[in-house]
């Protein structure tokens, strides 16, 4: 299979998670959405590797790190065509696609300064109100942003 | 317990609505009904808003509620570095209900959900402002005999005006056709725009304001145009008369038009509109008392006989 001869290409896996097709731009929004810098097993980051479909991407190596559904989902803010590959004993035993999140709970901050959640030791809160376009809407002060535009906490 | 709190006017159905303001209607035929008698209302105005905060305290007395608060966060101990979870959390001990007034947007939100006890948003900076929302519509309500297809006259700072925003979401379920008047620099944010159009609600744009204008008017609701808003004061210069109600622009309004306005008026309405029968707003302020008292029953959960 292609993703398995590209990861090859940077170092086998025996167990751990493949994060592939992520636009090149995208790949250090990435490493701190899924905490990387934290992390103390092996880790391997590809940055510009080729790729027929992005043109050029990025791709991140975890050793004995399977990620939860609410770490992945995290990733589709900036990612939404990342696929997550499952590696054990050297297989891929799963592909998942990340799906966009409903609500974004604690980890984005609202642009908006006069908002309660910048100014109050508190988390922040948004919802999705439109899939398409990327918008979302902070559920404390109201304002709609894009999710082009955020900035992660 | 169902959080009963009153955050948002966008959190009220059609229904709602006009429950509470049936309910407002039996205040205004009968203000003074002690059914908070024995209750506690903490009345917190984290900036100073005069004519909320009486309005508010009037209700609670109205209604035989005893109050506690402050006035300014100058005098609370938000001014020591207190949070305001912290403030909810002390005043929640003491109190039934929470009226509150704070700049920050969301703050009203954020309390409810912290809140053991119920909170009214009296203002939460430009976000929210509900209970000016209610009475906006009360007075429409009363004076046009119904909320349905009426067309309403917003004038003047369409971009920054809190209570024009809201009125635009609530009207949503009355078939209402908009009119905005306004100053280029102070035009309807799109966001509004694509709001009607997806709610199939008709509007029309002009920066005209004249007597041709006002004649389609059920509703004439103005507001201040703010010096400080403009980025370019010669612009302000030029528009800042523009926008202005005389009486002599009446002249052809239709007999059910009634003139609104939040208050405080600075020079947007002369004086010599004050004496026409058409000059509604400070009978619209006054049903802000009316209601708040059933804004305050319904979220104790107190049925108004």
């Amino acid at each position: 299979m292609n993703t398995n001869k590209e990861a090859l290409q940077v170092s086998a896996l025996c167990n751990g998670t493949v994060i592939d097709h992520i636009p090149a731009d995208k790949l250090f929004a990435v490493v701190n959405l899924l905490d990387i810098p934290s992390m103390t097993t092996n880790v391997t980051i590809g940055y510009n590797l080729k790729s027929r479909k992005l043109g050029t991407k990025g791709l991140i190596k975890v050793a004995d790190k399977f990620f939860t559904d609410e770490e992945v989902n995290r990733i589709s803010l900036v990612a939404p065509n990342v696929v997550l590959n499952t590696i054990r004993d050297y297989q891929v035993v799963e592909k998942r696609e990340v799906k966009m999140l409903d609500e974004i709970a604690g980890f984005v901050k609202c642009p908006n300064p006069k908002c309660v959640t910048n100014n109050e030791p508190m988390s922040t809160l948004f919802h999705l109100v439109d899939k398409e376009s990327g918008t979302i809407k902070c559920h404390y002060c109201e304002k709609e942003t894009n999710i082009e535009n955020i900035t992660l906490l | 317990m169902e959080n009963r709190s009153l955050v948002s006017i966008n959190d009220l159905s059609r229904e709602k609505i006009l429950s509470l303001l049936e309910t407002a209607g039996k205040f205004e035929e009968n203000p003074n009904r002690r059914l908070l008698a024995g209750k506690v209302i903490g009345s917190l105005f984290f900036e100073p808003s005069t004519r909320t905060r009486l309005s508010f305290e009037t209700a609670a007395n109205r209604l035989g509620a005893r109050v506690i608060g402050f006035s300014d966060a100058a005098t609370s101990s938000a001014s020591k570095g207190e949070t305001l979870k912290d403030t909810i959390m002390m005043v929640s001990n003491y109190a039934d209900l929470i009226v509150m007034r704070h700049h920050l947007e969301g703050a009203a939100r954020y309390a409810s959900e912290i809140s053991p006890c119920p909170v009214i948003n009296a203002g939460d900076g430009a976000n929210q402002h509900p209970s000016q929302t209610m009475l906006d519509l009360y007075s429409i309500l009363k004076t046009q005999g119904t909320l349905e297809n009426l067309h309403i006259h917003l004038v003047g700072d369409l971009k920054y005006g809190r209570t024009i925003h809201s009125l635009l979401y609530a009207m949503r379920h009355f078939n209402p056709t908009f009119h905005f008047i306004s100053p280029e620099e102070l035009h309807m944010p799109e966001e509004y725009r694509i709001f009607c159009r997806e709610n199939n609600i008709p509007f029309t744009e002009t920066t005209e304001f004249n007597e041709e204008i006002i004649a389609e008017a059920d509703i004439l609701y103005m507001t201040r145009v703010q010096r400080e808003r403009f980025s370019d004061l010669m612009e302000y210069e030029k528009v800042k008369n523009c926008y202005r109600l005389t009486n002599a622009m009446l002249a052809n309004s239709k007999p059910n038009l009634r003139i609104l306005h939040p208050l405080p008026r600075v020079n947007e309405i002369a004086y010599d509109v004050d004496d026409n029968p058409k000059a509604y707003y400070f009978q619209q302020a006054q049903n802000g008392l009316y209601v708040r008292e059933a804004l305050i029953c319904d979220v104790l959960g107190i049925d108004v006989e």
